[in-house]
């Protein structure tokens, strides 16, 4: 099964249900597919052939939907990429895919116009928006996202299928440890698998409707969009959380059912009245990307105590690992609970061998949801992916450390690498300190991760500037806002003579995050 | 005393737009659309909005037009300082 049949499915199904609400924008299932099957035949005639690596940098939109779905069904593979990313790593990320086409806003593409030649493998830019201006253009071809819908107006069935479940549907750039992000590759039978599995332990229904906030470049948000377009039910698609009672109120207008949280956002609900808001339909709420605090599902089990609360674990690698059994959350309430459906875990030492229930040791994945390995990086896919039970299997080392209870839950220990988790979503420590020391008066920088209530952890830089220059905060943050996307630019600098060193000379950041801890 | 406008300037300049100049951001322009304001950052504007002008902000006036630029927040603080009869 190829993930595009979610929607094609639910589009015979239930044509006029509502698939999305987007602002003032509202698709019913039978109007999202004609448009992304038009839109496929548009990429198609743009030149999109199967197995294509297809970017998409946009906002959560109806053209962002409507995207994702169209370049599925013309074969290719989509590349989720985040709206806020700065020019020098998208080109980085377009040239590192090889994509052959970019779909994003006119003033996104006006962005990367000085650099049309360094994108060597970039073929076709589809724009969103207004007119690209002609004398940017370049030696680029350029698409408009309306006309390619427009010249294909007399197609009302998808394309003939050319992607097999076992072909990339998906590559997701993460970030990764040694600074550039790598390409998270995932098959159809991948996506398909763990929405499946998602959806099961959710007990979704064509009748719930999910608020979602989080951004459709981000996997969880990205997975509100899949995993509803598989059970039918509807999307209110939000661009993000930044002002909430605008979100809390459209949970109540659109009667939502389901609200995918990270932690930051349920700290801003904990600062909130939400006595004000009826929720009465509101069934669940789901929590992943870095654990909640257990004072905050205490206080969401108190304040909204017929909302179940999924409290849960996962990776890009992966997409989900675990959920807490509803019947357990306000018993076992800091575990991530069990294996999702069809899945399985276990927890090994640094020699392979299971650990018994108790002992700490790093998480092992195993499921059809487990990814094919990062994009033409075999050394660092060997360090994920590492033979399994059976014959030519692989199972996925997450990296993270964990032990299980008497029962068997999971419970979280800590990361054997050392990226943050601010907002939810992964910064390495390393991409950011690259920005700084491209700063020309920085002679040292450090990042750490500090816990933060709102943010879960705390993006802190620690810097030492060159002999006799002067570097405020302010020019720093304002240096890193224009180089790093925003959730990566640090929320607290600090400036020290020098750094602390280990004996080899590396700067020590045990000592740093002691320090202040 | 400092006139609403300066101030309220001041601020995102000094926390939004780190100092960059409040110049390059027109008076209507919207914050979200520029990407200058998350979620955490309307937080800290309340906090500044309470504590330089003495008002209170209510959760439903946490909305875009209310805060979302700088004409819209000084109208905002103009109205919530009427209500309170100064």
């Amino acid at each position: 099964m190829q993930l595009e049949s979610f929607l094609e499915q639910s589009a015979d199904r239930h044509p006029e249900n509502t698939a999305l609400v987007c602002g003032d924008k509202r698709l019913t299932y039978a109007e999202f597919e004609q448009l992304a099957n038009r839109l496929a035949y548009g990429l198609i005639q743009a030149g999109v052939q199967r197995g294509d690596r297809v970017g998409i940098c946009l906002e959560n939109s109806i053209e962002a939907a409507v995207s994702i779905f169209a370049v599925l069904k013309s074969g290719a593979v989509f590349m989720p990429i985040n709206p806020t990313t700065k020019p020098d790593k998208l080109a980085y990320v377009l040239n590192n895919s090889r994509s052959s086409t970019l779909i994003a806003t006119t003033r996104k593409l006006a962005t990367l116009a000085d650099a049309w030649q360094n994108l060597s493998h970039l073929e076709t830019v589809v724009s969103v928006g207004a007119e690209f201006p002609d004398e940017m253009k370049g030696e680029m071809q350029f698409e408009d996202f309306d006309s390619l819908i427009e010249h294909n107006a007399d197609k009302n069935a998808p394309p003939k299928k050319r992607a097999i479940s076992v072909d990339l549907a998906a590559l997701i750039y993460t970030s990764g440890s040694t600074g550039n992000p790598k390409g998270v590759m995932l098959t159809h039978l991948n996506m398909v698998s763990a929405s499946t599995s998602i959806t099961t332990y959710l007990q979704n229904q064509a009748d719930d409707i999910i608020l979602n906030v989080l951004p459709l470049s981000f996997d969880y948000g990205l997975y509100q969009l899949l995993m509803t377009c598989q059970f039918g039910g509807t999307l209110i698609l939000e661009k993000s959380f930044t002002y909430p009672h605008a979100v809390l109120q459209k949970i109540v207008e659109h009667k939502a059912t389901g609200f995918p949280l990270v932690p930051t956002i349920s700290a801003i609900l904990l600062q909130m009245d939400l006595s004000k808001y009826d929720f009465s339909n509101l069934r669940y709420v789901t929590n992943t990307g870095a654990a909640l605090p257990t004072e905050h599902i205490t206080t969401i089990r108190e304040v909204l105590p017929h909302v179940s609360v999924f409290s849960m674990y996962g990776l890009t690698e992966c997409k989900r690992v675990s959920y807490l059994p509803l019947d357990q959350i306000d018993i076992r309430t800091d575990s991530v609970g069990i294996a999702m459906p069809n899945t399985e875990v276990y927890i090994v030492d640094g020699n392979d061998n299971r650990l018994p229930y108790g002992e700490i040791g790093e998480l092992v994945v195993r499921g059809a949801n487990v990814m094919k390995g990062y994009w033409e990086a075999p050394e660092l896919t060997n360090e994920k992916l590492k033979p399994g039970p059976l014959p030519c299997e692989n199972v996925l080392y997450t990296g993270d450390l964990f032990r299980q209870d008497d029962e068997g839950y999971l419970y979280f220990v800590g990361r054997r690498d050392d990226i943050i988790k601010s907002r939810g979503e992964k910064v390495s420590p390393k991409e950011v300190e690259n920005t700084l020391y491209s700063h020309p008066l920085i002679a040292e920088a450090a990042v750490v991760g500090q816990d933060d209530d709102v943010l879960g952890q705390a993006i802190r830089a620690i810097l030492v500037v060159i002999p006799d220059a002067e570097l405020s905060e302010r020019e720093v943050l304002a240096y890193c806002r224009k180089n790093l996307e925003d959730y990566m630019v640090p929320k607290f600098i600090e400036f020290q003579d020098s750094l602390p060193k280990s004996a080899n000379g590396k700067i020590d950041k045990k000592q740093l995050t002691g320090a202040t801890a | 005393m400092q006139s609403i406008t300066q101030s309220v300037q001041d601020f995102v300049n000094d926390n939004f737009l780190f100092g960059q100049g409040i110049e390059s951001l027109g008076e209507s322009t919207s914050f979200l659309d520029e990407g200058i304001i998350d979620s955490t950052g309307v937080l800290e504007l309340v906090m500044f909005l309470e504590d330089s002008f003495l008002i209170s902000v209510e959760d439903e006036e946490l909305v875009p037009d209310n805060l979302d630029s700088i004409d819209r927040l000084v109208s905002f603080v103009e109205r919530k300082l009427v209500e309170l009869g100064e």
